[in-house]
């Protein structure tokens, strides 16, 4: 049987499809930036085992690295309050993400952070680098930049999963596909447009990756 | 043909004629009752606070006290009948049975062919929430959060007459927006009176109380058209009821609530 697509729906959800856009956007430019410096932060913690954040920062691994994402988030959302914190919908979301996102990236960073090669150290430690500059530019950079399709990958992931934040009424992408479907129950057309947006934005989130790899860490430290 | 056979046809088509007119003559179905003393009820057995089945496999419910209580007034013996809701008008329209009380909204199909009782339990989609969040009216909404079920009747009909400052919060399932409301998340919640009943039952975080109405279908007792005699008399046994606070008690038993004043 043929099925009639019919998209004339498109026009009157407009309005609401570009907020989703914007809120999962929003979603995963915060999470993404916060939960990188979290993720920097645990590696350095983790790899030079600073007290007590290194061992903190192994049990958040493991806790987040090990447990699903919908389970978190409706741990932070409706299990929360009962201990008197009470986040609003956006707030349980963001929470979850930077914090999924913090215990992937720890680990991202913590192996680049590894393959430092010791004769780079010794060679620095020669030319009379300060313990800072040797960190910044001798460890991290070079950490960041051989990690760096890495983590994006964990970025868009992170992205793509903050569709599962639907669950909790956060107004984003996938709540409202969800939302047109439940009104004109136009399912196929509603989740071809949503697939179709979602892919657009991985490869925007991807391409935005890479530009910000190539401005904040290929370029030479300036002297 | 001979006249003698001539006349014996046409009396058999006579009584064939008049055998298909019989079941337009009314049956008394309250002589009935009062001569045969029992009464057979209609009762929904899947349908819970209304009608389920207990551990003891006998039928309970909101419906079966109402159907003893009438049975009772009647001075009657009760036999219940356990129907779906697919066929509970069927079993009314062929006489299998005399009242049907299976929480049954009244509409213009089935006024068509059965008859209707005055209103005998409440059922409805509204507004809940704890006794201290004043919403008695869908304008108070404004400011405030209220969980509902994505794509249900309550949040279609909620999400129209809705002021703009209303949150409505929505989720995914039922379960969801339930818990919604329990933890908090949420002052105020958008649903079915019987879940609001189920609710309250089975938890004490924070007990519901009706704000206000959404959309009302309450529940009537069916019977066969043109039965006046007997929709008389089982008016009247609401009437009483709902006077002397027995159907108050049902209710208050099964839906957790107060039998609304203007039912």
């Amino acid at each position: 049987m043929a099925y009639q697509f019919d998209f004339t729906f498109i026009p009157d959800y407009a309005g609401m499809l570009a907020q989703g856009v914007a809120y999962t956007v929003g979603l995963t430019v915060v999470g993404g930036t916060l939960g990188i410096g979290i993720g920097i932060g645990g590696a350095i913690s983790r790899l030079w085992n600073v007290r007590p954040f290194g061992e903190l920062y192994r049990y958040y691994v493991e806790l987040f690295r090990n447990t699903p994402f919908l389970v978190q988030l409706f741990l932070i959302f409706f299990g929360l309050p009962s201990l008197g914190i009470k986040l609003e919908a956006w707030q349980a979301a963001i929470l979850a993400m930077v914090l999924n996102l913090g215990a992937y990236s720890t680990e991202i960073i913590r192996a680049g952070l590894q393959a430092t090669p010791r004769g780079q150290l010794e060679a620095a430690d020669s030319l009379a680098f300060t313990r800072w500059q040797i960190f910044l530019h001798v460890m991290l950079r070079p950490a960041l930049r051989k990690v760096w399709p890495a983590l994006s990958s964990q970025v868009v992931i992170t992205m793509l999963g903050s569709s599962v934040c639907s669950q909790i009424s956060t107004e984003e992408l996938t709540f409202v596909a969800n939302f047109i479907q439940s009104r004109n129950f136009r399912a196929f057309e509603t989740y071809f447009l949503t697939t179709g947006m979602y892919f657009a934005l991985a490869l925007l989130i991807r391409q935005t990756m890479h530009l910000i790899g190539r401005y904040l860490i290929v370029r030479r430290p300036s002297r | 043909m001979s006249s003698k056979r001539l006349f014996r046809t046409l009396a058999l088509v006579g009584a064939v004629a008049l055998g298909s007119l019989a079941p337009v003559v009314k049956a008394d179905v309250l002589g009935n009752i009062a001569k045969t003393g029992t009464i057979k009820i209609a009762v929904p057995q899947d349908f819970p606070p209304f009608g389920s089945v207990g551990a003891d496999m006998k039928p309970s419910g909101y419906d079966i006290d109402v159907a003893n209580l009438i049975g009772k007034e009647l001075g009657a013996k009760v036999e219940l009948v356990p129907v779906s809701s697919a066929n509970r008008v069927p079993f009314l329209t062929t006489g299998k049975v005399d009242l049907v009380i299976s929480s049954m909204g009244k509409n213009a199909e089935r006024e068509k062919v059965i008859d209707f009782s005055a209103a005998y339990a409440p059922f409805f989609n509204g507004v809940f929430g704890p006794e201290d969040v004043k919403a008695a009216k869908v304008e108070e909404l404004a400011g405030k959060t209220i969980s509902v079920t994505r794509g249900s009747i309550e949040d279609l009909e909620l999400s129209k007459i809705a002021p703009a400052g209303a949150d409505i919060k929505r989720f995914e399932d039922n379960n969801a927006t339930i818990t919604a409301y329990l933890s908090g998340q949420t002052q105020l919640i958008a649903t079915g009176n019987v879940v609001a009943a189920a609710v309250n039952e089975r938890s004490k975080l924070r007990r519901l109380s009706t704000k206000f109405l959404i959309k009302n279908s309450p529940c009537f007792v069916g019977l066969a058209k043109g039965e006046t005699a007997l929709q008389a008399k089982v008016n009247e046994i609401i009437a009483k009821a709902k006077k002397s606070g027995a159907l108050n008690e049902i209710s208050q038993r099964w839906l957790h609530a107060a039998l609304p004043g203007d039912l």
